[in-house]
Protein backbone atom coordinates (compact mmCIF):
# COMPACT_ATOMS: atom_id res chain seq x y z
CA UNK A 1 0.00 0.00 0.00
CA UNK A 2 1.04 3.97 -0.29
CA UNK A 3 3.29 5.28 2.78
CA UNK A 4 1.55 8.43 2.97
CA UNK A 5 4.57 9.75 4.62
CA UNK A 6 7.32 9.49 1.72
CA UNK A 7 4.59 11.74 -0.73
CA UNK A 8 5.07 14.69 -1.32
CA UNK A 9 2.29 17.22 -0.32
CA UNK A 10 0.54 18.06 -3.74
CA UNK A 11 -0.03 21.81 -5.17
CA UNK A 12 -3.43 23.63 -5.35
CA UNK A 13 -4.00 22.50 -8.93
CA UNK A 14 -3.17 18.97 -8.43
CA UNK A 15 -5.29 18.90 -5.65
CA UNK A 16 -8.31 20.38 -7.54
CA UNK A 17 -7.11 17.57 -10.52
CA UNK A 18 -7.80 15.38 -7.88
CA UNK A 19 -10.78 15.75 -7.30
CA UNK A 20 -11.99 16.61 -10.66
CA UNK A 21 -11.19 12.40 -10.93
CA UNK A 22 -12.64 11.67 -7.81
CA UNK A 23 -15.89 13.90 -8.91
CA UNK A 24 -16.39 12.27 -12.38
CA UNK A 25 -15.73 8.99 -11.29
CA UNK A 26 -18.52 8.90 -8.39
CA UNK A 27 -20.96 11.00 -11.01
CA UNK A 28 -20.64 7.82 -13.08
CA UNK A 29 -20.69 5.37 -10.66
CA UNK A 30 -24.02 7.24 -8.57
CA UNK A 31 -25.83 6.93 -12.56
CA UNK A 32 -24.46 3.22 -12.67
CA UNK A 33 -25.46 2.72 -9.56
CA UNK A 34 -29.23 4.04 -9.73
CA UNK A 35 -29.40 2.41 -13.42
CA UNK A 36 -29.22 -1.03 -11.75
CA UNK A 37 -31.75 -0.09 -9.36
CA UNK A 38 -34.06 0.46 -11.90
CA UNK A 39 -32.88 -2.81 -14.01
CA UNK A 40 -33.80 -4.69 -10.83
CA UNK A 41 -37.18 -3.05 -10.27
CA UNK A 42 -38.07 -3.33 -13.69
CA UNK A 43 -36.83 -7.37 -13.72
CA UNK A 44 -39.43 -7.73 -10.21
CA UNK A 45 -42.41 -6.58 -11.63
CA UNK A 46 -42.04 -8.48 -14.79
CA UNK A 47 -41.50 -11.34 -12.69
CA UNK A 48 -44.10 -10.72 -9.97
CA UNK A 49 -46.96 -10.02 -12.97
CA UNK A 50 -45.54 -13.18 -14.86
CA UNK A 51 -46.49 -15.28 -11.34
CA UNK A 52 -49.65 -13.58 -11.04
CA UNK A 53 -50.51 -14.39 -14.59
CA UNK A 54 -50.42 -11.09 -15.77
CA UNK A 55 -53.39 -10.05 -13.22
CA UNK A 56 -53.91 -7.27 -11.96
CA UNK B 1 13.03 8.31 -6.68
CA UNK B 2 10.31 8.45 -4.00
CA UNK B 3 10.89 12.59 -3.31
CA UNK B 4 8.60 13.68 -6.61
CA UNK B 5 6.06 11.76 -6.01
CA UNK B 6 2.19 12.62 -5.36
CA UNK B 7 -0.58 11.10 -4.42
CA UNK B 8 -1.15 8.96 -7.65
CA UNK B 9 -4.40 10.23 -9.62
CA UNK B 10 -7.36 8.17 -9.44
CA UNK B 11 -7.60 6.38 -12.87
CA UNK B 12 -10.41 7.98 -15.43
CA UNK B 13 -13.85 6.88 -15.61
CA UNK B 14 -13.08 6.55 -19.36
CA UNK B 15 -10.08 4.64 -18.90
CA UNK B 16 -12.20 1.72 -16.97
CA UNK B 17 -14.72 2.42 -20.17
CA UNK B 18 -11.97 1.54 -22.34
CA UNK B 19 -10.67 -1.07 -20.34
CA UNK B 20 -14.15 -3.18 -21.57
CA UNK B 21 -12.66 -3.15 -25.33
CA UNK B 22 -16.58 -1.23 -25.86
CA UNK B 23 -15.21 -2.00 -30.23
CA UNK B 24 -14.87 -6.01 -29.71
CA UNK B 25 -18.06 -6.16 -27.42
CA UNK B 26 -20.37 -4.04 -30.36
CA UNK B 27 -20.18 -7.63 -32.24
CA UNK B 28 -20.66 -9.12 -29.35
CA UNK B 29 -23.97 -7.30 -28.60
CA UNK B 30 -24.90 -7.83 -32.27
CA UNK B 31 -23.80 -11.30 -32.42
CA UNK B 32 -26.06 -11.97 -29.07
CA UNK B 33 -29.16 -9.84 -30.26
CA UNK B 34 -29.76 -11.66 -33.45
CA UNK B 35 -29.09 -15.16 -31.35
CA UNK B 36 -31.83 -13.58 -29.02
CA UNK B 37 -33.83 -12.91 -32.16
CA UNK B 38 -33.44 -15.88 -34.06
CA UNK B 39 -34.42 -18.06 -31.68
CA UNK B 40 -38.27 -19.50 -30.89
CA UNK B 41 -40.33 -18.33 -28.32
CA UNK B 42 -41.00 -15.05 -26.67
CA UNK B 43 -39.14 -12.94 -24.19
CA UNK B 44 -40.26 -9.98 -22.46
CA UNK B 45 -38.11 -6.86 -23.68
CA UNK B 46 -37.28 -6.23 -19.84
CA UNK B 47 -35.42 -9.79 -19.65
CA UNK B 48 -34.21 -9.63 -22.93
CA UNK B 49 -32.42 -6.41 -22.15
CA UNK B 50 -31.26 -7.70 -19.21
CA UNK B 51 -29.69 -10.63 -21.23
CA UNK B 52 -28.11 -8.46 -23.48
CA UNK B 53 -26.56 -6.34 -21.13
CA UNK B 54 -25.27 -9.08 -19.05
CA UNK B 55 -23.47 -10.52 -22.06
CA UNK B 56 -22.20 -7.26 -23.20
CA UNK B 57 -21.05 -6.51 -19.21
CA UNK B 58 -19.40 -10.10 -19.41
CA UNK B 59 -17.57 -9.65 -21.99
CA UNK B 60 -16.34 -6.22 -20.60
CA UNK B 61 -15.53 -7.80 -17.27
CA UNK B 62 -13.30 -10.61 -19.67
CA UNK B 63 -11.67 -7.89 -21.64
CA UNK B 64 -10.74 -6.25 -18.03
CA UNK B 65 -9.07 -9.14 -16.74
CA UNK B 66 -7.13 -9.87 -20.34
CA UNK B 67 -5.85 -6.80 -19.85
CA UNK B 68 -4.67 -6.97 -16.56
CA UNK B 69 -3.16 -9.96 -17.10
CA UNK B 70 -1.71 -8.93 -20.43
CA UNK B 71 -0.36 -5.51 -19.47
CA UNK B 72 3.46 -6.33 -19.53
CA UNK B 73 3.00 -8.23 -23.24
CA UNK B 74 0.38 -4.92 -24.55
CA UNK B 75 3.16 -2.75 -23.50
CA UNK B 76 5.46 -4.20 -25.89
CA UNK B 77 3.10 -3.87 -28.93
CA UNK B 78 2.70 -1.07 -30.64
CA UNK B 79 -1.31 -1.63 -31.46
CA UNK B 80 -1.96 -1.96 -27.56
CA UNK B 81 0.61 0.38 -25.84
CA UNK B 82 -1.55 2.69 -25.59
CA UNK B 83 -4.75 0.63 -23.19
CA UNK B 84 -4.88 2.06 -19.60
CA UNK B 85 -2.68 -0.40 -17.70
CA UNK B 86 0.10 -0.50 -19.92
CA UNK B 87 0.29 2.70 -20.83
CA UNK B 88 0.14 4.10 -16.99
CA UNK B 89 -3.14 5.69 -16.10
CA UNK B 90 -4.35 2.75 -14.10
CA UNK B 91 -2.66 0.90 -11.57
CA UNK B 92 -3.18 -3.08 -12.27
CA UNK B 93 -5.26 -4.10 -9.10
CA UNK B 94 -8.14 -1.60 -10.24
CA UNK B 95 -8.20 -3.54 -13.92
CA UNK B 96 -8.01 -6.77 -12.11
CA UNK B 97 -10.65 -5.32 -9.77
CA UNK B 98 -13.20 -3.96 -12.03
CA UNK B 99 -13.02 -7.38 -14.32
CA UNK B 100 -13.69 -9.75 -11.35
CA UNK B 101 -16.96 -7.10 -10.33
CA UNK B 102 -17.82 -7.03 -13.76
CA UNK B 103 -17.60 -10.62 -14.60
CA UNK B 104 -19.28 -11.49 -11.22
CA UNK B 105 -21.87 -8.87 -11.58
CA UNK B 106 -23.08 -9.98 -14.80
CA UNK B 107 -23.33 -13.91 -14.19
CA UNK B 108 -25.67 -13.13 -11.10
CA UNK B 109 -27.61 -10.92 -12.97
CA UNK B 110 -28.40 -12.99 -15.57
CA UNK B 111 -29.09 -15.98 -13.12
CA UNK B 112 -31.43 -14.11 -11.11
CA UNK B 113 -32.96 -12.01 -14.18
CA UNK B 114 -33.04 -14.05 -16.68
CA UNK B 115 -32.11 -18.08 -15.89
CA UNK B 116 -29.18 -19.65 -14.30
CA UNK B 117 -28.70 -21.72 -17.83
CA UNK B 118 -27.69 -18.71 -19.64
CA UNK B 119 -25.83 -17.41 -16.51
CA UNK B 120 -23.96 -21.14 -16.42
CA UNK B 121 -22.72 -20.73 -19.81
CA UNK B 122 -21.81 -16.50 -19.40
CA UNK B 123 -19.65 -17.39 -16.62
CA UNK B 124 -18.30 -20.43 -18.49
CA UNK B 125 -17.52 -18.21 -21.19
CA UNK B 126 -15.53 -15.22 -19.14
CA UNK B 127 -13.67 -18.43 -17.62
CA UNK B 128 -12.92 -19.76 -20.87
CA UNK B 129 -11.36 -16.38 -22.39
CA UNK B 130 -10.08 -14.72 -19.10
CA UNK B 131 -8.62 -18.07 -18.21
CA UNK B 132 -8.41 -21.05 -20.92
CA UNK B 133 -7.33 -18.70 -23.63
CA UNK B 134 -5.79 -15.63 -22.27
CA UNK B 135 -3.35 -17.50 -19.18
CA UNK B 136 -3.43 -20.87 -20.43
CA UNK B 137 -2.97 -21.54 -24.14
CA UNK B 138 -2.18 -18.29 -25.72
CA UNK B 139 1.07 -18.57 -24.85
CA UNK B 140 1.62 -21.70 -25.68
CA UNK B 141 0.60 -22.79 -28.70
CA UNK B 142 -0.30 -21.24 -32.58
CA UNK B 143 -3.71 -22.42 -32.58
CA UNK B 144 -4.35 -19.63 -30.21
CA UNK B 145 -6.88 -17.96 -32.31
CA UNK B 146 -8.80 -21.10 -33.00
CA UNK B 147 -9.31 -21.57 -29.36
CA UNK B 148 -10.00 -18.07 -28.66
CA UNK B 149 -12.32 -17.62 -31.03
CA UNK B 150 -14.60 -19.95 -28.83
CA UNK B 151 -14.86 -17.17 -26.46
CA UNK B 152 -16.38 -15.00 -29.24
CA UNK B 153 -18.52 -17.90 -30.01
CA UNK B 154 -20.81 -17.98 -26.95
CA UNK B 155 -22.95 -14.45 -27.29
CA UNK B 156 -25.49 -15.54 -30.01
CA UNK B 157 -25.82 -18.84 -27.86
CA UNK B 158 -26.26 -16.97 -25.07
CA UNK B 159 -28.86 -14.80 -26.10
CA UNK B 160 -30.66 -17.93 -27.73
CA UNK B 161 -30.63 -20.02 -24.63
CA UNK B 162 -31.65 -16.85 -22.56
CA UNK B 163 -35.00 -17.65 -24.85
CA UNK B 164 -35.58 -20.97 -25.08
CA UNK B 165 -34.44 -21.99 -21.72
CA UNK B 166 -32.78 -25.16 -23.35
CA UNK B 167 -29.58 -26.25 -25.76
CA UNK B 168 -30.64 -27.44 -29.39
CA UNK B 169 -28.58 -27.81 -32.33
CA UNK B 170 -29.55 -24.16 -33.78
CA UNK B 171 -27.57 -22.14 -30.77
CA UNK B 172 -24.84 -24.74 -31.04
CA UNK B 173 -24.79 -24.69 -35.28
CA UNK B 174 -24.38 -20.52 -34.19
CA UNK B 175 -21.87 -21.13 -31.81
CA UNK B 176 -19.59 -22.97 -34.67
CA UNK B 177 -20.25 -20.38 -37.38
CA UNK B 178 -18.03 -17.88 -35.01
CA UNK B 179 -15.63 -20.29 -34.45
CA UNK B 180 -14.94 -21.29 -37.60
CA UNK B 181 -14.82 -17.74 -38.93
CA UNK B 182 -12.24 -16.52 -36.60
CA UNK B 183 -9.12 -17.69 -37.81
CA UNK B 184 -9.86 -16.63 -40.93
CA UNK B 185 -10.70 -13.57 -39.64
CA UNK B 186 -8.29 -13.05 -37.56
CA UNK B 187 -5.08 -14.60 -39.30
CA UNK B 188 -5.96 -12.39 -42.25
CA UNK B 189 -4.94 -9.46 -39.37
CA UNK B 190 -2.37 -11.34 -38.22
CA UNK B 191 -0.55 -11.88 -41.51
CA UNK B 192 -0.24 -8.15 -42.06
CA UNK B 193 0.59 -6.83 -38.33
CA UNK B 194 2.70 -10.00 -37.23
CA UNK B 195 5.98 -7.93 -36.32
CA UNK B 196 4.26 -6.86 -33.15
CA UNK B 197 3.48 -10.70 -31.72
CA UNK B 198 7.06 -12.11 -32.78
CA UNK B 199 8.37 -9.45 -30.61
CA UNK B 200 6.53 -10.08 -27.64
CA UNK B 201 6.95 -14.29 -28.09
CA UNK B 202 3.20 -14.46 -28.46
CA UNK B 203 2.94 -17.42 -30.99
CA UNK B 204 0.73 -16.13 -33.57
CA UNK B 205 0.69 -18.52 -36.73
CA UNK B 206 2.01 -16.83 -38.93
CA UNK B 207 5.07 -16.53 -36.50
CA UNK B 208 5.50 -20.30 -35.85
CA UNK B 209 4.46 -22.16 -38.87
CA UNK B 210 5.12 -19.50 -41.56
CA UNK B 211 3.57 -17.15 -43.99
CA UNK B 212 2.48 -20.20 -46.13
CA UNK B 213 0.75 -22.65 -43.67
CA UNK B 214 -1.12 -20.03 -42.40
CA UNK B 215 -2.32 -19.32 -45.58
CA UNK B 216 -3.53 -22.91 -46.59
CA UNK B 217 -5.31 -22.96 -43.01
CA UNK B 218 -7.00 -19.38 -43.72
CA UNK B 219 -8.38 -21.10 -46.81
CA UNK B 220 -9.00 -24.46 -45.25
CA UNK B 221 -11.10 -22.83 -42.41
CA UNK B 222 -13.17 -20.46 -44.63
CA UNK B 223 -14.25 -23.26 -47.38
CA UNK B 224 -15.02 -25.60 -43.98
CA UNK B 225 -17.08 -22.78 -42.82
CA UNK B 226 -19.53 -22.62 -45.34
CA UNK B 227 -21.14 -25.87 -45.05
CA UNK B 228 -21.60 -25.21 -41.41
CA UNK B 229 -23.32 -21.69 -42.37
CA UNK B 230 -25.39 -23.94 -44.55
CA UNK B 231 -26.54 -26.32 -41.36
CA UNK B 232 -29.09 -24.03 -40.22
CA UNK B 233 -31.05 -24.17 -43.33
CA UNK B 234 -30.72 -27.86 -44.28
CA UNK B 235 -31.92 -28.98 -40.97
CA UNK B 236 -34.91 -26.25 -41.39
CA UNK B 237 -33.71 -23.92 -38.42
CA UNK B 238 -33.81 -20.71 -40.73
CA UNK B 239 -35.59 -20.44 -43.70
CA UNK B 240 -34.54 -19.66 -48.03
CA UNK B 241 -33.42 -15.87 -47.33
CA UNK B 242 -31.05 -17.37 -44.77
CA UNK B 243 -30.13 -20.07 -46.69
CA UNK B 244 -29.02 -18.19 -49.67
CA UNK B 245 -27.64 -15.17 -48.02
CA UNK B 246 -25.34 -17.54 -46.47
CA UNK B 247 -24.21 -19.67 -49.67
CA UNK B 248 -23.58 -16.22 -51.29
CA UNK B 249 -21.70 -14.59 -48.63
CA UNK B 250 -19.75 -17.73 -47.90
CA UNK B 251 -18.94 -18.46 -51.86
CA UNK B 252 -17.31 -15.13 -51.20
CA UNK B 253 -15.51 -15.37 -48.51
CA UNK B 254 -14.03 -18.48 -49.62
CA UNK B 255 -12.88 -17.35 -53.33
CA UNK B 256 -11.08 -14.18 -51.07
CA UNK B 257 -9.73 -16.37 -48.58
CA UNK B 258 -8.25 -19.57 -51.25
CA UNK B 259 -6.70 -16.23 -53.05
CA UNK B 260 -4.65 -15.23 -49.75
CA UNK B 261 -4.44 -18.71 -49.25
CA UNK B 262 -2.13 -19.73 -52.39
CA UNK B 263 -0.82 -16.20 -52.40
CA UNK B 264 2.72 -15.39 -52.01
CA UNK B 265 2.94 -12.13 -50.81
CA UNK B 266 6.57 -9.88 -51.40
CA UNK B 267 8.00 -6.78 -49.72
CA UNK B 268 5.82 -3.32 -50.64
CA UNK B 269 3.15 -5.56 -52.29
CA UNK B 270 0.93 -3.66 -49.38
CA UNK B 271 -0.76 -6.78 -48.45
CA UNK B 272 -4.13 -5.71 -50.16
CA UNK B 273 -6.21 -9.04 -50.53
CA UNK B 274 -5.58 -9.97 -46.63
CA UNK B 275 -6.42 -6.37 -45.52
CA UNK B 276 -9.80 -6.96 -48.11
CA UNK B 277 -10.60 -10.06 -46.82
CA UNK B 278 -10.15 -8.96 -43.07
CA UNK B 279 -12.38 -6.03 -43.72
CA UNK B 280 -14.94 -8.14 -45.68
CA UNK B 281 -14.83 -10.96 -42.63
CA UNK B 282 -16.42 -8.35 -40.11
CA UNK B 283 -18.97 -7.28 -42.63
CA UNK B 284 -19.55 -11.48 -43.95
CA UNK B 285 -20.70 -12.10 -39.42
CA UNK B 286 -22.99 -9.10 -39.55
CA UNK B 287 -24.83 -9.61 -42.92
CA UNK B 288 -24.95 -13.01 -42.01
CA UNK B 289 -26.32 -12.95 -38.73
CA UNK B 290 -28.77 -9.81 -39.55
CA UNK B 291 -30.41 -12.16 -42.54
CA UNK B 292 -30.63 -14.74 -39.77
CA UNK B 293 -33.28 -12.84 -37.68
CA UNK B 294 -34.49 -10.93 -41.18
CA UNK B 295 -35.20 -14.92 -41.92
CA UNK B 296 -36.67 -15.42 -38.62
CA UNK B 297 -38.93 -12.33 -38.94
CA UNK B 298 -40.47 -13.71 -41.94
CA UNK B 299 -41.32 -16.61 -41.09
CA UNK B 300 -43.07 -15.29 -38.21
CA UNK B 301 -45.21 -13.04 -40.63
CA UNK B 302 -45.77 -15.85 -42.93
CA UNK B 303 -43.81 -14.65 -45.66
CA UNK B 304 -42.17 -17.83 -46.42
Amino acid sequence: MIEPRKLEPMTPEQTELYRQRQRSRNKVLGIVLISFAILFFAISIVKITAQTGGAG
Amino acid sequence: MESGQTLPLPADWRDFFALTKPRVMTLVIFTGICGLLAAPGTIHPVIAFTAILCIAVGAGGAAALNQWWEADLDAGMKRTAARPVPAGRMDRTSARDFGFALSGGSVFTMGLGVGWLAAAILAFSIFYYAWIYTVWLKPRTPQNIVIGGGAGAFPPLIGWIAVTGDITLMPVLLFLIIFMWTPPHFWALALFVQIDYAKVGIPMMPVVAGERSTRHQIAAYAVALLPVTLAPWWIGGAGVIYGVTALVLGLVFAALSIKVGLRVSVPSDGMKPEKQLFKFSILYLFVLFGMLVIDRLATVQGWQ
